[in-house]
């Protein structure tokens, strides 16, 4: 039996029911415990060393069940969902942020977007909602009306203070120097050396969950796509490979292989710009325009095979809708020959200059045991010690089929500037690696298989490695077979925690280099 | 070091005229560009880009237009960190709600001509996120837009060419 649902049984008995037939793939347990035995449960998977993987809520009135709470974790390559049941008249739950550290965040969110609140929460200022959004509009609830504009209220949002002699405040954002996303962060410094730092983020939230809620299931593929532009295709995978475990819908392997490519060709393209974009906030400009000259191939060779530099909405629910022939596979071929030589020689070149090695090098540390007790994911995670990888720990076809695609990602456990390097480079060649397997063995098949629609009292799963890190998605279909709850986790819900722990004792000149080296999404966490 | 000059050697100049599937016409476009900055902006036209909601897809072709091979910089384009310096703003997203104050004031903040310009169709007209609680719509909901670049996201050069219409209208 699985170690996780051992766990649980051991730790609450008779309390703890798990449900059959309800969500897919079957292979994630998911299970319901009483409210009041939520924090029990959380204890027993600390336990285990489980990780949590991700905490939301659900409207269920339309059932005529109040709402839910959802807390996922993680533990090798098992899931295990544990669900409780809130009565409609009494909105609150226990919190679990005492066990779970990025509990912390989500059940603010939480609070703050369906109106479920988690008692004893250290920290209960809203997020995501500005402290001008009215008081009472929790625009996950059913009753709330999204296709109408909000009035501003006079509000005002605390601050996490510092004092002390020399101790001062830099504000920084929302609209920052370069270009990027927006995102407000207020550092607190004696001197050059940052002792706290705090993120407000938010600020790009566009009801995204809600969106969903008023589409169709065929039709939110391109939405999920739009979640975070730089992780098109792993949020659109995500997002069909949930629809498509609800619905019994096989894919090709075809449709699986060529899917894969998308993906790997998306973290290279990635990889690359934040190899540079880093190398560049240290002053070395040289890597970023070779870089970015590399990216630019990809990109046009994407939008030469596939009719998109991004691949945008080439996925499907049900599989893919452009295909590769022989002249673009060996079109493909050559690209990677030519990028793997020059990536090569850049990568030495990276290696051997003691300038940059010098900005890099034990440069916002986030230590191993701070990695595992935010519970980070993706390249963040890898680069302190903690292999997570849903391509290896919870294989999605094509990559559980270990005899034809195996991987070999790098895990350093420094889990500074350089490690995360150190992983992108790694990672950039093992794509380059099997996206040549894959081309050289791709199999013959139909590029889309039909998808019914879900059936009204189902919900499905996925998680997905994306460029960033694993992402989630958890649907779940209404009493009339419609989108009740699309909810989305991007690696970046997570990660942005552990940027704040690793600035922590570094000056203030090497912030832009620690964010980039992060680099996570503000449209994929604000949602 | 000798590593470094080797590739930049190797490498040459990758910058090209204009690409795009109407050559021709873009390579003029490039040319027009550069003359139009040269006697409207004194050959150095400032821009300021907000992110005013976006994906983050619209930013990385913004990127691109940097990059070595489309190099805006040669036609004297390019990106400043402050509004106060800035000739023109190009805007991306479906203005959020928690975005719409921040818009403001940098707009206030830019000195004239103001020049605005919505990039991608979530600029233009909220996309599909569309009007919302949260999503307010496309950038003119807010401040006056003199040009819409559309495209989900537009490429480089869409966007290279949606700025010289920009600057040749004022
Ligand atoms: S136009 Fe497309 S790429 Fe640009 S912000 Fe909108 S969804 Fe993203």
């Amino acid at each position: 039996m699985s170690i996780l649902k051992k766990a649980i049984i051991s730790s609450l008995g008779k309390a703890v029911q798990f449900i059959e037939a309800y969500q897919y793939p079957v292979s994630v347990h998911y299970c319901a415990v009483p409210r009041e035995k939520f924090t029990d449960a959380a204890k027993a998977m600390k336990n285990e060393y489980a990780l949590l993987a991700a905490e939301w809520a659900t409207d269920e009135t339309l059932f005529g069940r109040g709402y839910g709470i959802f807390a996922c974790y993680r533990w090798g390559s098992e899931y295990l969902i544990v669900k409780i049941q809130i009565p409609a008249d009494d909105p609150a739950f226990p919190s679990i942020t005492n066990i779970f550290l990025p509990a912390y965040r989500f059940e603010r969110q939480i609070e703050s977007l369906m109106g479920v609140k988690p008692l004893n929460h250290p920290d209960l200022r809203p997020w995501i909602k500005f402290e001008d959004w009215p008081q009472d509009a929790y625009p996950l609830r059913k009753s709330f009306d999204a296709s109408r504009p909000m009035p501003r209220v006079a509000g005002q949002y605390d601050w996490i203070k510092a004092e002390g002699e020399g101790v001062y405040e830099i504000p920084v954002g929302p609209v920052h120097a370069g270009i990027i996303e927006p995102g407000h962060f207020r550092f607190q410094a004696v001197g050059e050396t940052i002792i706290n730092l705090e993120e407000r983020l938010g600020y790009v939230h566009k009801g995204i969950e809600k969106r969903f809620e008023s589409m169709r299931w065929e039709d939110g593929f391109r939405l999920a796509g739009r979640v975070s532009g730089d992780t098109t295709v792993a949020h659109s995978i995500a997002y069909c490979m949930a629809l498509e475990s609800m619905t019994g819908c096989a894919l090709t392997e075809r449709a699986h292989w060529l899917r894969a490519i998308f993906l790997e060709r998306e973290r290279i393209a990635n990889h690359l710009g934040d190899i540079g974009a880093i190398c560049n906030d240290a002053a070395f400009a040289f890597m970023l325009y070779q870089m970015m000259r590399l990216k630019e191939m990809v990109l046009r060779t994407n939008l030469k095979l596939f009719g998109h530099r991004f691949i945008m909405d080439k996925v499907v629910p049900g599989g893919v809708v452009v295909d590769i022939d022989e002249k673009g596979k060996q079109e493909m071929l050559a690209e990677l020959d030519y990028l793997a030589k020059d990536f090569d020689r850049l990568v030495d070149i990276y290696r051997e200059n003691p300038s940059i090695e010098d900005r890099v090098r034990d440069t916002g540390v986030l230590k191993p045991e701070k990695a595992r007790e935010l519970c980070v994911v993706g390249i963040v995670a890898r680069a302190s010690g903690l292999n997570l990888d849903c391509r290896i720990y919870h294989p999605f076809p094509p990559y559980d089929q270990h005899d034809r695609i195996e991987l070999d990602v790098p895990v350093p456990i420094t889990g500074d500037v350089y490690a995360r390097v150190k992983v992108r480079i790694g990672e950039v060649r093992e794509s380059i690696r099997i996206i040549r397997l894959m081309l050289e063995d791709l199999p013959a098949g139909r590029l889309t298989s039909p998808v019914t629609l879900p059936s009204a009292e189902c919900a499905g799963f996925s998680a997905v490695e994306g460029w960033r890190g694993e992402i989630i998605y958890w649907l779940q279909a209404g009493p009339k077979g419609e989108v009740n709850r699309c909810m989305v986790r991007d690696p970046s819900s997570v990660n942005w925690l552990g940027l704040e722990q690793a600035i922590h004792g570094n000056i203030v000149p090497d912030f832009p280099l620690c964010n980039k080296s992060f680099n996570q999404s503000y449209s994929g966490h604000d949602l | 070091m000798i590593r470094i000059l080797r590739q930049i050697f190797r490498t040459g100049i990758v910058t090209e005229p204009l690409p795009g599937e109407v050559t021709a016409e873009i390579e003029q476009v490039g040319a027009r560009l550069e003359e139009t900055v040269r006697k409207r902006f004194s050959g150095s036209l400032a821009i300021r880009q907000v992110d005013a909601g976006s994906c983050n897809g619209c930013e990385l072709e913004i990127h691109a237009i940097n990059n070595p091979i489309y190099n805006c910089e040669r036609y004297g384009i390019h990106f400043t960190a402050s509004p106060r310096f800035a000739d023109m703003l190009l805007v991306t997203g479906p203005v959020t709600r928690n975005m719409e104050i921040a818009l403001r004031r940098t707009y206030n903040a830019t000195p004239s001509p103001k020049l605005v310009v919505a990039v991608g169709d979530c600029g233009c007209n909220g996309g599909i996120f569309g009007e919302s609680y949260a999503s307010l719509g496309g950038v003119s909901k807010i401040i006056p837009v003199d040009v819409y670049i559309p495209g989900c996201p537009p490429t480089p050069a869409a966007l290279l060419n949606g700025i010289l219409k920009a600057i040749s209208k004022f």
